[in-house]
């Protein structure tokens, strides 16, 4: 594991000053330094978690840096992903991270891999790296990354958030836990919303990629208690942290005593998504934004009902009836079945369940807006803000 | 009296509350009483026939009960019980 890294390198008179905050405390001193930097790390997405976690592990020194991602830069990634600038919206994210990390640290060796990890090239990229830290945001990668790194020997940095919440961990070193030892299966989709439907506080991936920067260095150097067999959650509301013991499962299908995953496997299947996610497709009849505009405009009687919350509907709204979706089935008086009605959310998925529980209820002439407000915004008033 | 951690996911399932307070003997009674008392929280906990989904952990304390009693594990005065779902988010 990482405590058993060669150390061939040596450290020149500007190295020695830039890491003078670290050569002076005993626990890191000449031999820890030279040991990060002949470390090779390899993060796995450069996004929320990626951002802090490749920032300090090259200001501390990591000599090989790898970085795994296919994303460009959004506007609405700047709220909390900030390895990347205003500047950098439409760059690649390789391109805009590489940038800041060279920045802060020259002698960085910064290896980038403008490729969306998979099973076919997992395994070849783990290869060259020492530890690997998951920053990815869907369960497909998590499976994914925790499986390669059980096959390849590779500790599994793992961080984790949802909204105020947090979680990190160290998976699958040698006799630890992996992730399938915790959760053995992903949620069925639908299930358990995404950052981009539940939201997310921009400093908690701050928190939880530190953290994991915090283990990756401590693996590296071999010192402290690294999270090994621990689960770390985290409640940014509460500024709480509590910590569960993770036993290795010698039932656990990857690194059991009797393993039946024995190489990478399709994980959009495993984790019940065939192709790619579509907004909307789950067979409701449905409008487009051009044709309720137009409807709207020459006064036809349709009544627009707004699914989405409250909250919401603050940021913008096209003048609907709200009521949210989990609400809907108490409130469901309130419409008349008789009327043209029109549902509508921010991108179709919610107003697709409200019509289909509508359509059960005896409502029969009821649509869903397809690409919801934001097709709105898109494609017949700008206006309207997007979020 | 136990005390049920619920996780940000599921809040919104129990009125926006942390935790909520529950009687029981064992988890499993405690949980009965839990989505008694807030039944929107079923489906999310439970598969259709009853079983606790795989990606839901349940801990006492800080021991995962997979590994003790599973849900006829008893409980104390006091015990504090997590729902552990699996999260994903992180970059995106």
């Amino acid at each position: 594991m990482a405590t058993t890294i060669e150390i061939p390198v040596t450290l020149s008179k500007d190295e020695i000053l830039r890491y003078s905050r670290h050569l002076i405390m005993p626990e890191v001193g000449m031999e820890g330094q030279q040991k990060l930097k002949a470390a090779r790390v390899l993060c796995i997405g450069t996004g929320g978690l990626g951002s802090p976690l490749a920032l300090y592990l090259a200001a501390a020194g990591v000599g090989t840096l790898g970085l795994v991602d296919f994303d460009v830069v959004d506007y609405t990634n700047l709220q909390r992903q900030i390895i990347h600038s205003t500047a950098d919206v439409g760059r690649k994210k390789l391109d805009s991270a590489a940038d800041k990390l060279k920045g802060i640290n020259p002698f960085l060796n910064l290896r980038t891999f403008d490729t969306r990890l998979s099973s076919a090239n997992a395994l070849e990229l783990f290869r060259d790296f020492d530890i690997i830290a998951d920053g990815t945001d869907n369960f497909p990668t998590r499976y994914l990354v925790n499986d390669a790194c059980v096959l390849t020997g590779k500790p599994n940095v793992y961080g984790s958030i949802f909204r105020f919440e947090g979680q990190a961990s160290v998976f699958a070193t040698k006799d630890g836990p992996c992730y399938r030892c915790l959760y053995p299966e992903p949620p069925p989709p639908g299930l358990v919303p995404s950052c981009a439907e539940g939201g997310v506080l921009g400093i908690l991936p701050g928190l939880v990629g530190v953290m994991q920067a915090t283990e990756v260095i401590k693996l590296i150097l071999g010192i402290g208690d690294p999270l090994i067999g621990r689960l770390l959650l985290i409640d940014a509301l509460g500024m709480k942290f509590r910590e569960l013991k993770l036993r290795k499962n010698p039932d656990c299908p990857v690194c059991g005593t009797h393993p039946t995953v024995t190489k990478l496997i399709d994980y959009n299947e495993f984790c019940g998504i065939r192709g790619e996610e579509k907004p909307v497709s789950s067979g409701v009849p449905e409008i487009q934004v051009e044709e309720l505009k137009r409807r709207l405009d020459a006064k036809d009687d349709v009544f627009v009902l707004d699914v989405r919350e409250p909250h919401e509907y603050q940021i913008c709204n096209i003048g609907g009836y709200l009521i949210p979706l989990n609400d809907l089935p108490k409130r469901v008086n309130e419409l008349d079945s008789s009327r043209e009605i029109v549902v509508h959310c921010k991108m179709g998925g919610r107003s697709a369940k409200a019509v289909a529980f509508l359509q059960q209820s005896g409502f029969t002439k009821v649509h869903n807006l397809a690409g919801g407000i934001t097709a709105w915004s898109d494609r017949v008033d700008p206006k309207v803000p997007k979020y | 009296m136990s005390k049920i951690h619920i996780p940000t996911p599921l809040r919104q399932y129990v009125g926006k509350q942390s935790s909520v307070e529950v009687g029981g003997a064992t988890v499993g009674e405690a949980m009965n009483a839990l989505v008694a008392q807030h039944p929107d929280l079923r489906k999310h906990l439970y598969t259709e026939d009853g079983k606790l989904r795989a990606f839901v952990n349940l801990y006492v304390n800080d021991e995962d009960i997979r590994y003790m009693q599973k849900e006829a594990t008893a409980l104390k005065e006091g015990d504090n019980i997590s729902i552990v779902p699996s999260i994903a988010g992180g970059a995106a």
